[in-house]
């Protein structure tokens, strides 16, 4: 049943692509066909996907051709299927948002040709989750990268959406090569290509190769999930895309690199060395600080978003890494906590991501601008985007009692019970990084103050924002979908914590959400011997129940008592949106504060006619260093182009110069071949 | 279950009743310590009872967020409240969530009202909403580190392991982790409660300012609603502290005479530290808003040393 709900979804997404780019002359058509072959396949796949993750066991679907060694099989186990879940809901919502998103697209663009890349998409990640084999991964990685980077530069009469298609495609190769580098040296292992003989093999090689083959899989797998320093592509490219594919690329692409992390930090390791662990925590705390900062400056909504998506694996690194180092300490049941909060996050991240996304699409579709300081005042014109968009910004806030909350606590608690695993200095890591987590997450919450309350609360700033109109009813269906998704991903934490025995027996050997679930399913608990609980469940009840027997009647009795008058003006001729408090001056002080950081630079001029007291026009400019493109990518890229330049006295375009290239080759392989 | 509600509800009234004391208690100290008479110990009573019997003024630009604000904040300052053991050593919603879910709740409420404070559009709410959000976020980390140590102390973020925790070491306080640990958290106080050098509760000047600039706009029941709600949030913090530190007094539960015990002793500490709070109010003068982050380094480092001592003495 599993793999024919798997397969059935998978061929409704082939016969989508297929389709829609053969009705790319019938714009409506196209659209109708992409969307609705996207949201049926996604369907299919959330049922098998669901099937494989309460079944609890392993599915293995081969296709009838191929050869052995490059065998073109799908294993759905655990951990695959937990991953293609996320992807089925948040491909559901974001093809019920296409319908009504892609039809301003209608005649302006080519829809047949986004179906077809559209559902390839989805499709390839489907199969980058189950491929069963080094081989089919690769493929199915390649064709993600290359539907991904078309759907990127999507609109390419835009230089930017160019620039970051090619910076995503040559990042993305860049870490694909180094995957195959990683593969090649487990199949010369192993002797074959299939998962499951790597499972635990890495651990078994020498020290060296071991530790080499991590490092390359950290950052080939690290450069698609956009762990800092090789980060700089996702800012860039998830803000050019459409909103639906920005949706995607942060909610789940990136995600491919996450489970390609946990595949083989959990699979194809057995307990590893201390200091990888180490690495991947430093690295994910890294990652959430310095995307949150970063965020935090932005004023153009989607960028805002992207620098978040690099906070947010930051988070679940954090969890991954504390979770090697427990496995490297041999605490199992420690290493299952801080598994499930990286997990859950990913869960969680790909439905408040997805929304928030969805939210700037349809926010940027109404007011044809992605900058913040041109918005505002649209919670009256756009309330229901508004409502969802702030379901998003609270859960990614990792404010109770949304699912953002849950993980974030389950991170914690894994930080917190580390402590008390070793004796040496290495302990100091667990609490620190969790006040450095603290930090990140406060100042998430004050970048979501300034997301929110900048396009949607006060006046308009601009003319487009005055005049918006609400989205359709099927964008605003997707985005109330994940809006449900975070709410029921925090409320209903201690149902779905089971979900993770079957992924930490597979990986780790132990069940852990018997003793992580307390009080008769009501509340969360740490699972260590006087642990602190939560019970998110309980918080929304008691919110609900004090929201209906007091504020409810309260605010109505009141209501009748209260006039609507101006907020007060400082005395000027009445409030304009000139006097409002901008998303630039929001962020001023942190600016200030993390100035070293920054590195802020600002430019102002006044013209004024008669006394400078009294300016006629002033123009601001503000603007931060980007630290890693300036330091690293600049110096990195002159290297290369010298280099290059160098290469190029070996192309003479003379023939026989080439024919001697070929004959040393040769000479130096058989060399090489008889030695070896 | 019963009992769990009757102490919810004993400890709901106790978090309502005494809030507006402690802000009374504090003002009068100071306006004694500064040789002027001061309000009446009981004035903010009497101001809540005024304010919720007036009518309100909704500024035009405001949208709903700012008619929900006060919900929320009141009754997430609330749940916070019902999270930490004030008179019984067990907190009455201590299966609800720990120390962390206290820190989140406040910081639900927070979340709401810095969105309130830019919903009206004047330029005020978007400065202490800015204000309020950076300071929040830089005392998060020494917050955490101090909260750490201690939990590390406890083996548990629940609020009840923690204070049965204290009480089972026969008073630790003086061991170096617990000194800076709370010094550390004292700091982070006065930051999150808006109290000098950081804030000037008793001020409406434009460039200080930072809490009340939030909810300027506010009138009538509402801001009864966020000041009871400031108040609670006061308390609930001055609380978490003395209860995590100094748990003299606090009782098995919450019946018989015990409870008068209980809160006699509760009353004691928390009069201790509004002296403490009232001195320190006093004898510094308010922070340029750019200082405040040395302060809250300060807290960082001391969050720090108190975890780096629990393993060297």
């Amino acid at each position: 049943m599993i793999a024919e709900l798997f397969l059935s979804g998978i061929l409704v997404w082939l016969a989508g692509a297929v389709a829609s780019l053969v009705l790319w002359r019938h714009p409506t058509a196209a659209r109708r066909m992409a969307c609705g072959a996207a949201l049926a396949g996604s369907l299919l796949e959330l049922a098998g996907s669901a099937m494989a993750i309460f079944s609890g066991g392993t599915t293995v679907i081969g296709l009838p051709f191929g050869n052995p060694m490059f065998s073109w099989a799908v294993r759905i186990d655990p951990l695959s299927a937990y991953f293609n879940a996320p992807l089925a809901v948040l491909a559901a919502a974001v093809s019920l948002y296409s319908f009504g998103y892609l039809r301003h697209m209608e005649g302006r663009r080519n829809l047949g040709a986004f179906g077809f890349f559209f559902n390839l998409l989805l499709l390839s990640l489907a199969l980058v989750f189950t491929a069963s084999n080094a081989f089919f991964f690769l493929v199915a990685w390649e064709v993600m990268a290359l539907a991904a980077f078309c759907l990127v530069s999507f609109e390419h009469e835009k230089e930017e959406a160019r620039n970051a298609g090619v910076l995503f495609l040559i990042m993305s190769h860049t870490g694909t090569g180094l995957l195959l580098i990683a593969f090649l040296m487990l199949t010369s292992a192993s002797g074959c290509l299939d998962f499951t003989s790597f499972h635990l093999l890495a651990s078994r090689m020498p020290p060296l190769p071991q530790g080499m083959v991590f490092l390359l899989f950290l950052f080939g797998f690290g450069v698609k999930a956009g762990i800092v320093p090789i980060h700089i592509w996702l800012p860039e490219a998830h803000p050019v895309a459409p909103s639906n594919v920005s949706a995607l690329m942060s909610g789940i692409v990136i995600k491919t690199g996450i489970y390609g992390l946990a595949r083989v930090f959990f699979d194809f390791y057995g307990p590893p060395p201390l200091w990888m662990g180490t690495v991947v925590l430093a690295l994910g705390v890294a990652s959430a600080l310095l995307g949150v900062l970063y965020a935090l400056m932005e004023h153009d909504l989607k960028r805002l978003l992207a620098w978040h998506s690099i906070e947010n694996i930051g988070i679940i690194l954090i969890g991954f890494g504390a979770a090697l180092m427990f496995r490297a300490l041999g605490q199992t049941n420690l290493a299952a906590l801080a598994l499930i909060a990286g997990l859950y996050h990913t869960f969680n991240h790909a439905t408040f991501k997805g929304l928030l996304f969805l939210g700037a699409g349809s926010v940027v579709e109404a007011t044809h601008t992605r900058n913040m300081e041109k918005m505002g005042g649209l919670i009256r014109r756009m309330p229901a985007t508004a409502l969802c968009f702030l379901v998003g910004a609270v859960a990614i806030s990792g404010l109770p009692p949304l699912n953002g909350f849950v993980s974030e606590w389950l991170t914690y608690q894994a930080l917190l019970a580390g402590f008390g695993t070793t004796q040496s200095l290495t302990r100091v890591m667990f609490p620190i990084a969790g006040s450095l987590l603290a930090l990140t997450a406060a100042l998430a919450a004050a970048c979501f103050v300034k997301a929110f309350a900048i396009p949607f609360l006060a006046l308009a700033r601009s003319d487009e924002a005055a005049t918006a109109q609400e989205s359709s009813w099927s964008m605003r269906a997707g985005m109330a979908l994940l809006a449900l998704g975070c709410v029921a991903l925090g409320v209903g934490a201690t149902w779905l914590v089971p979900v993770f025995d079957p992924i930490t027996q597979q990986t780790l050997g132990v069940r852990a959400s018997a003793a992580l679930v307390t009080a008769r399913g009501l509340a969360l608990s740490s699972g260590t011997a006087h642990s602190g609980t939560i019970s998110t469940a309980g918080i929304a009840l008691l919110f609900l129940v004090a929201g209906a027997a007091f504020a409810l009647p309260l605010a109505m009795r009141w209501r009748r008592r209260s006039v609507t008058g101006p907020a007060w003006d400082c005395g000027l001729p009445g409030l304009t949106a000139d006097n409002e408090y901008t998303a630039t001056a929001f962020s001023k002080p942190l600016r200030m504060i993390f100035s070293a950081l920054y590195r802020p630079r600002r430019e102002i001029q006044a013209e004024y006619e008669v006394s400078p007291y009294y300016p006629s026009a002033i123009r601001f400019e503000s603007e931060i260093e980007p630290t890693f493109e300036k330091h690293i990518y600049g110096p990195l890229r002159e290297r290369i182009m010298a280099a290059a330049n160098r290469m190029r006295g070996i192309q003479a375009g003379s023939i026989h110069a080439y024919l001697a290239y070929i004959f040393i080759t040769l000479v130096l392989l058989l060399l090489f071949g008889v030695r070896g | 279950m019963m009992d769990r509600l009757i102490e919810s509800v004993a400890q709901l009234i106790l978090l309502l009743a005494l809030a507006p004391l402690v802000t009374g208690v504090i003002r009068t100290l100071k306006a004694r310590l500064q040789t002027r008479r001061g309000p009446a110990i009981l004035q903010p009573y009497r101001d809540l009872r005024k304010l919720f019997g007036k009518g309100m003024v909704i500024p035009e630009t405001a949208s709903w967020i700012f008619a929900a604000t006060p919900w929320v904040l009141f009754f997430s300052t609330i749940l916070a409240g019902l999270m930490i053991p004030m008179v019984a050593a067990e907190a009455p919603l201590g299966l609800f969530g720990g120390v962390l879910a206290v820190i989140y709740l406040l910081g639900l409420g927070r979340f709401f009202l810095a969105l309130a404070g830019l919903d009206t559009g004047s330029s005020f709410g978007g400065l202490g909403s800015s204000r309020e959000m950076t300071i929040s976020a830089l005392a998060e980390p020494a917050m955490m580190l101090a909260i750490f140590t201690v939990a590390i102390g406890a083996g548990s973020t629940g609020l009840t392991e923690i204070a049965g925790a204290a009480i089972g070491q026969n008073w630790r306080f003086l061991a170096p982790a617990q000194m800076f640990a709370f010094a550390a958290l004292a700091l982070v106080l006065i930051a999150e409660t808006g109290r000098i050098p950081v804030d000037n509760p008793a001020t409406h000047l434009e460039l200080t300012m930072i809490h009340e600039a939030m909810i300027l706009e506010y009138s009538g029941p509402y801001l009864a609603l966020v000041e009871w709600a400031a108040s609670i949030k006061q308390l609930v913090l001055m609380t978490l502290l003395i209860n995590c530190f100094w748990p003299f007094g606090l009782q098995p539960n919450w019946f018989g005479f015990g409870a008068l015990e209980g809160i006699g002793w509760l009353l004691a500490k928390l009069l201790l530290l509004s002296c403490a709070i009232v001195l320190l109010e006093t004898a510094n003068a308010k922070m340029r808003l750019f200082r405040v982050p040395e302060l809250l380094a300060v807290a960082f480092t001391l969050g720090t040393l108190a975890l780096v001592s629990t393993f060297l003495f």
